[in-house]
């Protein structure tokens, strides 16, 4: 007997990596299931890795795009509803709110993402940062480029270091301000963050570490445009382009509303179930049994088994050892961090910026690593010995 | 010889050319690609590339 909610369409709520490669993965499952796809955006399916190296693989916003809502809703059969939020959920009913009105579903999968951690800056020109996440985002950020000379990055992260590397190939001037001491100081031990720094400085990036930006100040009209930043070491910068690369959280507002069990991120086990009976999430939004990993490998493997589950074969993540590389062509580098609060030390071998940083616990058993420069071509050696993700808290 | 494409970032792999900086030889057949290579650009797996016609 088929019920009405079984009737009802599958909804994905996103059309990032997450909801695209759910997408692709189900219907080599599930050719006929009904799909209702909606997004905030304009449905354009992109390459969000390269949102940080465009300059690199010279491409701008439109080089991005790999395709278009139309050619996805077609390839895919799925009814896209682009420019759309979701406004609040209903899991006891199965039902969404889209606007004024309330959609049903079968199963809905939660692929929101997650947002740039916001600054609380004082300063005339604080409201003229951008933050990098998304399409749109890269593609207003482009735009100011133009004409620009001096590019400010803060956060000397991940995506911070990534981003200071594209410049330098673009043409900018890079300044790079973090807090921390060294870059990407929860990726790598200080051997490798300060051989990647060198690289980078040695191209070209000016770096400001243990101090923050305090203000930003609109550099009087008259005068060349951009902006001041005042540090809080003291010194002041001129830079005519602000990027804020602190970091993400995940979107969890409406699920926790919805009485969804929230944590770091929502909260799902390794089937990607979210504390409500068919309600799923998936990517950057998504904390899978334990694990907050806002990397793509992690958000495909879920994709791969939550794709199985919704088409009634119902699969489970196990998150393997999964090396996160760091797109600096400068200094290429590869890192699979030790859990957080592990037992054992690093060891290191360097040559130069070359650096093989090695995490072992005290019985001499690896459980992380950071590689650079020639070094970076052991990560999936070094992989192999590494204990999974998700065994490794039990 | 087959050309395969990262379904996340659009990279190619070319068997004529392989990969000589993971030290995949040219003329390496996707299937005897390592299991556990990685996308150079975007850094997923072997199973989220797509074989592809290119001309």
């Amino acid at each position: 007997m088929t019920t009405a909610s079984e009737r009802n369409p599958i909804v994905i709520v996103g059309s990032g990596l997450a909801g695209y490669s759910l997408v692709r993965e189900l219907r080599k499952h599930d050719a006929d299931a009904p799909i209702l796809l909606v997004t905030a955006d304009d449905g354009t399916s992109y390459s969000k890795p390269m949102l940080s190296n465009g300059f690199g693989k010279g491409k701008d916003a439109n080089g991005l795009a790999q395709a278009t809502q139309y050619s996805m809703a077609e390839q895919f059969d799925l009814h896209l509803m682009p420019h759309t939020w979701v406004t609040a959920l209903n899991p006891q009913a199965h039902q969404v709110l889209l606007g004024d009105h309330w959609q049903s579903y079968s199963k809905l999968v939660l692929a929101w993402g997650a947002e740039v951690v916001p600054l609380h800056l004082a300063g005339s020109g604080s409201g003229s940062v951008y933050s990098i996440n998304d399409l749109n985002d890269y593609r207003a950020f482009r735009a100011a480029l133009t004409g620009a000379e001096c590019v400010a990055i803060m956060g000397a992260g991940l995506i911070g270091c990534e981003f200071a590397n594209d410049l330098l190939l673009g043409g900018y001037q890079v300044e790079v301000i973090a807090p921390s001491a060294t870059v990407m100081p929860t990726l790598m031990p200080e051997q490798a963050a300060r051989a990647l720094q060198n690289e980078l400085e040695a191209l070209g990036v000016t770096f400001h570490l243990n101090t923050q930006v305090d203000r930003i100040e609109q550099v009087p009209a008259g005068a060349d445009g951009g902006v001041t930043l005042a540090l809080t070491n003291g010194r002041h910068l001129q830079a005519d382009v602000v990027i804020s690369a602190v970091g993400l959280r995940p979107r969890t507002e409406l699920a926790q509303q919805a009485g969804l069990a929230v944590n770091r991120g929502i909260v799902v086990n390794r089937a990607l179930e979210t504390s409500a009976p068919d309600v799923y999430a998936l990517g950057d939004c998504a904390e899978v049994d334990g694990q907050l990993l806002l990397y793509v490998m992690p958000l495909m493997a879920s994709a791969r088994a939550l794709a199985k589950t919704l088409s009634g074969e119902r699969s489970e993540v196990l998150y393997p050892a999964m090396p996160v590389m760091i797109k600096t062509p400068c200094c290429p580098a590869a890192v699979n961090p030790p859990p957080v609060g592990a037992e054992g030390h690093w060891q290191v071998e360097q040559d130069g910026n070359h650096v093989k940083a090695l995490f072992n616990n005290p019985e001499g058993k690896l459980l992380g690593f950071a590689l650079t420069g020639r070094f970076t071509m052991e990560k999936q050696a070094l992989s192999r010995q590494l204990p999974a993700l998700h065994n490794a808290a039990s | 010889m087959k050309k395969w494409q990262c379904v996340v970032c659009g990279l190619i792999y070319d068997e004529a050319e392989g990969w000589p900086e993971d030290g995949i030889e040219p003329g390496t057949a996707w299937n005897d690609v390592p299991e556990d290579w990685l996308c150079p650009d975007c850094g997923v797996g072997k199973e989220d590339f797509e074989m592809i016609e290119i001309d």
